[in-house]
């Protein structure tokens, strides 16, 4: 009980201060019949060696993705984090502090996430962004959330190659707002035609870029048709890393970027904590969800900053709130905001270069396999491979090899008989020129 | 106190830091990364086109920024943190360690499940947990929050009203006034019509105006146990029945299950759904305000509507659910990409380990205890809201201030400057400049009964008419009192590089 200070003296004492004689009397309002007294089927507390043995013997289960020739994406990504950042976010005054209510003895939390905002509006090509959202689906859920207060229409309409998961939170939301989805089926092709489907009752198009299957391509058109029948256009950036190498949908007409933070300063997490970035035009700075950090002045005319705009929030306006959201990811935006101040506009846009030429030289080497079709022709770091055995078989074959060589798109799309031979492979500048060669050579085995 | 100018504007050990936008060289760089090889580029013609416009800092230039920042910062690990409803306790850090293993760290969501036997284990593990403490039978993971894991309360109760085709007759949702603002937020977000229950006098729900709105067109309520006021809803039973008897369903926002954790099993009280905030009563580190997860336990009547994905075990053998058709259930969706905050769990499981089942209830004995020390000792110098015994937190109003000239928020200025982090101020709503105290169990005696001398000396000083001293308040910070109005008025949400700067490019 070594996180316990309060001593069985201090206990009685304590109880004497209150005038109670035992602890039942401070449990008095629960009901009796509610009131446990036998022991849980649960163990005893167990001392810091213990605990660390057992769970370390369960991640020791796991594969780690440092341990193995890695490839896989489909909206997290295995990028170096530099130790620095891990350091210090690792300060006690950043990891054991709360929301900065109090924006005196705050200043530290409040002016990173200001750095924060401005490095996502950089990235995004937007006026501003939030301090963050739960992660990439949930801020992609809350655009068009959004997009429906902005336009006073509930229709959203989806790019079949939006990344799955990314759709289903939108649904799922959608379904019991009463609010509509009409979604496009996916197509590897990359040639899709969403801009039929906009029409006056159009809230937003929603869009992914570069898409599920990794295509790049203009957007212009599409931001351009959407705003002709009063529609906004989300885009969603499932991996951050390429705006440092792709134009930027802020300048393709993009009215709300939403993205997946991870790629910068944080780990792979089987999925989470991640950090979603959400960023948008001025005109929209109300009806944007989540929390906002501004900068002001204190008494003595010393800029300082704040939380505000609050009065968007379920603390204020409870049922009539732009969204439930009461929080952020406060220290997965710190990661976020130390490792992009670490690389900077020479570190990100070269990290970037790195990760497409990775990406293109296994892309050489795999499509110089036998039984392999490269279905991507423009990419960033990830592309689609049609492989002539089933990709889930292919998959699993890899990792019994030890090469975990991408993500089936039948694992995201069960039931579609159209992906079932399709493989989603990502690069990044953690991969070695032995860990393609690697890849390369498993794969000409398993599908020989 | 004297304002001493210096040269450099910073004080001492406290330092004026500027933004990163405002520092740096275009040719510097924190990272080293070789440079590419220059293959053909395959981009499609999409090539970024002009800089980023981020700033060039070396690596020790960018920590020095950082630990400036951290050294601006209040946390637990520097003082007493008695924020009611946030839960501010001691962070261990073995469960840091935990959840940087590799094995947990650096695993993706979407490698083959064959090669992450360990991270089913553990979601698995603990879901028992969470079952075995609050007596449920079911849990979904993937909520992000704890208002996440609301959203994700109500709608399998949306769901379960549809798979018995009331989902369009049950639309109103009954939430007390002394609810968390999210709770009607998200009762909004879900489709539903919020209907406010008024408090009684002594602060809990009040039954008779509850019984009144029940009705055919009610889908549940959502109450918070214990409440916003610190007090454990007595009539709980009563409501649960009432509302099960007229076909509805129970949420319980489970924000406060620290206060009983060990004593007492939700599952006991009739609750068909609540949320755990894993970082507030297992201790995963709030960070400045996130990352949180919000783990949701489910009656037997709402658990086959539970979102994806999910992990079941057949005769020991761990699956994870990621889709409709491989689901015997009904799941009602799915709320997030992949599989929830796997580095909460990690941290919160090694939590419950290092505490286990005897250590737990302590928690919640400890967390009660405290709190009641505290409203025991200060009663007679402040006004407490309520009479006792209350939870895990305090709750006190601004009537001992009367006359003074000092509001709540002077008030807490002022305990800034004596080192403590205010309590949480004006909530909960139903009393007047509330001021709402949660010790927590990991303060000793010795730290509350400093600062229980505090507390009381800071009222003697108002009631004595010292109202400057409350006023001023805090002095001794590195920023003083913040315009907060114009920051709302004039928003400035980013930096942007100064005028002559712009007309150079």
């Amino acid at each position: 009980m070594r996180y316990l200070p309060l001593t069985p003296d201090d206990r009685q004492q304590m109880l004497g201060v209150i005038g109670a004689k035992s602890m039942d009397d401070l449990f008095v309002d629960v009901p009796e019949a509610a009131r446990i007294e036998h022991a849980f089927d649960l163990p005893p507390h167990q001392g810091e060696l213990e605990v660390d043995r057992a769970l370390s013997a369960m991640a020791e289960k796991n594969t780690a993705a440092g341990s193995v020739p890695f490839f896989v994406g489909a909206g997290a990504y295995k990028h170096h984090v530099p130790s620095s950042v891990d350091h210090l976010i690792q300060r006690s005054e950043f990891l054991t502090s709360y929301t900065p209510y109090q924006p005196e003895i705050s200043q530290g939390t409040l002016q990173y996430l200001f750095e924060f905002q401005t490095q996502v509006a950089l990235l995004t090509g937007m006026d501003v962004a939030n301090a963050s959202m739960y992660d990439g689906s949930t801020a992609c859920s809350e655009a068009v959330q959004m997009a429906h207060r902005v336009t006073r229409r509930n229709k959203a309409v989806l790019s079949g190659n939006l990344h799955p998961h990314y759709r289903a939170v939108i649904e799922t939301t959608s379904k019991f707002a009463g609010d509509a989805v009409v979604a496009l089926e996916a197509d590897v092709s990359g040639r899709e035609d969403i801009a039929s489907q906009i029409d006056g009752d159009t809230s937003c198009v929603v869009i992914q870029y570069p898409d599920f299957f990794g295509h790049v391509g203009d957007l212009a058109d599409i931001a351009a048709a959407a705003h002709a029948e009063g529609a906004l256009l989300i885009v969603a950036i499932p991996e951050i890393v390429s705006m440092g190498a792709l134009r930027t949908p802020g300048e393709m007409g993009a009215d709300i970027v939403v993205a997946e933070g991870q790629s910068i300063g944080n780990a792979l997490n089987y999925g989470g904590p991640y950090v979603g970035l959400f960023a948008t035009r001025q005109k929209y700075v109300r009806q944007m969800p989540g929390r906002l950090c501004g900068e002001t002045e204190d008494v003595d005319g010393k800029r300082g900053y704040v939380l505000t705009l609050s009065t968007r929030e379920q603390h204020i306006r409870r049922e009539k709130a732009t969204s439930n959201i009461c929080t952020n990811s406060g220290l997965c935006c710190l990661a976020f905001t130390i490792h992009l101040a670490l690389l900077g506009e020479k570190g990100f846009t070269r990290l970037a270069a790195l990760n497409h030429e990775s990406a293109c030289k296994l892309a050489g080497a795999l499509e110089k396999v036998s039984g392999v079709e490269l279905l991507t022709p423009a990419f960033f770091n990830e592309f689609t491979i049609r492989t002539s055995k089933p990709a889930a078989d292919v998959i699993e074959a890899l990792a019994d090899k030890g090469i975990l060589g991408g993500v089936p798109a039948s694992r995201l799309m069960p039931g579609n008989d159209a992906v079932s031979d399709l493989i989603i492979v990502a690069a990044t500048e953690v991969n070695t020129d032995q860990d393609r060669a690697a890849y390369a050579a498993a794969l000409t085995e398993v599908l020989s | 106190m004297s304002e001493k100018t210096t040269f450099t504007g910073h004080r001492g050990l406290d330092h004026e830091e500027q933004l990163i936008f405002e520092r740096g060289r275009d040719a510097a760089c924190g990272v080293d990364l070789p440079a590419p090889e220059g293959v053909a580029t395959r981009l499609g013609g999409m090539e970024r086109k002009g800089g980023v416009g981020l700033p060039g800092l070396s690596e020790p230039e960018v920590v020095r920024h950082f630990v400036r920042l951290s050294q601006k910062n209040y946390a637990i690990d520097a003082g007493f943190y008695p924020l009611g409803s946030c839960t501010m306790k001691h962070n261990p850090r073995l469960n840091e360690k935990m959840a940087r293993l590799p094995g947990f760290s650096d695993v993706h969501p979407l490698q083959p499940t064959s090669t992450v036997p360990g991270a089913l284990e553990l979601m698995s593990e603990l879901a028992r947990w969470l079952m075995e403490l609050t007596g449920m039978p079911a849990v979904a993971m993937s909520p992000k929050a704890g208002a996440h894991g609301e959203l994700c309360g109500l709608m399998a109760i949306r769901a379960a009203l549809e798979a018995r085709g009331e989902a369009g007759t049950r639309t109103r949702v009954l939430v007390p006034e002394s609810a968390h603002g999210t709770n009607p937020a998200t009762a909004a977000a879900c489709g539903f019509t919020v209907d406010a229950i008024p408090a009684t006098q002594d602060g809990r729900v009040d039954l008779a105006a509850f019984e009144a709105k029940l009705g055919d067109d009610v889908a549940g309520i959502m109450l918070t146990n214990p409440n916003t006021c610190g007090l454990f809803e007595r009539d709980i039973r009563k409501i649960a029945d009432a509302v099960h008897e007229h076909g509805g369903y129970f949420y319980c926002d489970g924000a406060n299950f620290n206060a009983i954790v060990g004593r007492v099993k939700p599952g006991d009280l009739g609750v068909d759904a609540m949320h755990i905030n894993l970082h507030k009563t297992f201790s995963t580190p709030h960070g400045g305000g996130g990352p949180g997860a919000g783990p949701v336990v489910l009656s037997d009547a709402l658990a086959p509507f539970a979102p994806l994905p999910y992990v079941t075990s057949t005769g020991g053998e761990l699956k994870l659910v990621e889709d409709e058709q491989s689901s015997d259930a009904d799941p009602f969706g799915r709320m997030v990409a992949f599989h929830g905050q796997m580095g909460m769990f990690v941290r919160a499981l090694s939590y419950m380990m290092s505490h286990g089942s005897d250590g737990l209830r302590q928690v919640a004995e400890d967390a009660v205890l405290n709190a009641n020390y505290v409203l025991a000792s200060l009663k007679d110098v402040m006004t407490a809201s309520f009479e006792g015994p209350c939870m895990h937190e305090a709750l006190f109003d601004d009537r001992f201030l009367k006359g003074t000239g000092v509001e709540t928020l002077d008030f807490a200025k002022a305990m800034i400057d004596e080192g403590y982090h205010p309590m949480t101020v004006y909530f909960p709503l139903v009393v007047h400049g509330a001021m709402l105290i949660e010790p927590t169990e990991t303060e000793s005696k010795e730290t509350l009964d400093e600062f229980i001398g505090c507390m009381a000396d800071l009222a003697r000083s108002a009631k004595a008419g010292d109202k400057a001293r409350f006023e001023n308040a805090p002095e001794l910070t590195p920023r003083r009192r913040l315009d907060e109005t114009t920051a709302a008025r004039k928003p400035v949400l980013r930096w942007t590089p100064p005028a002559p700067a712009q007309a150079a490019e």
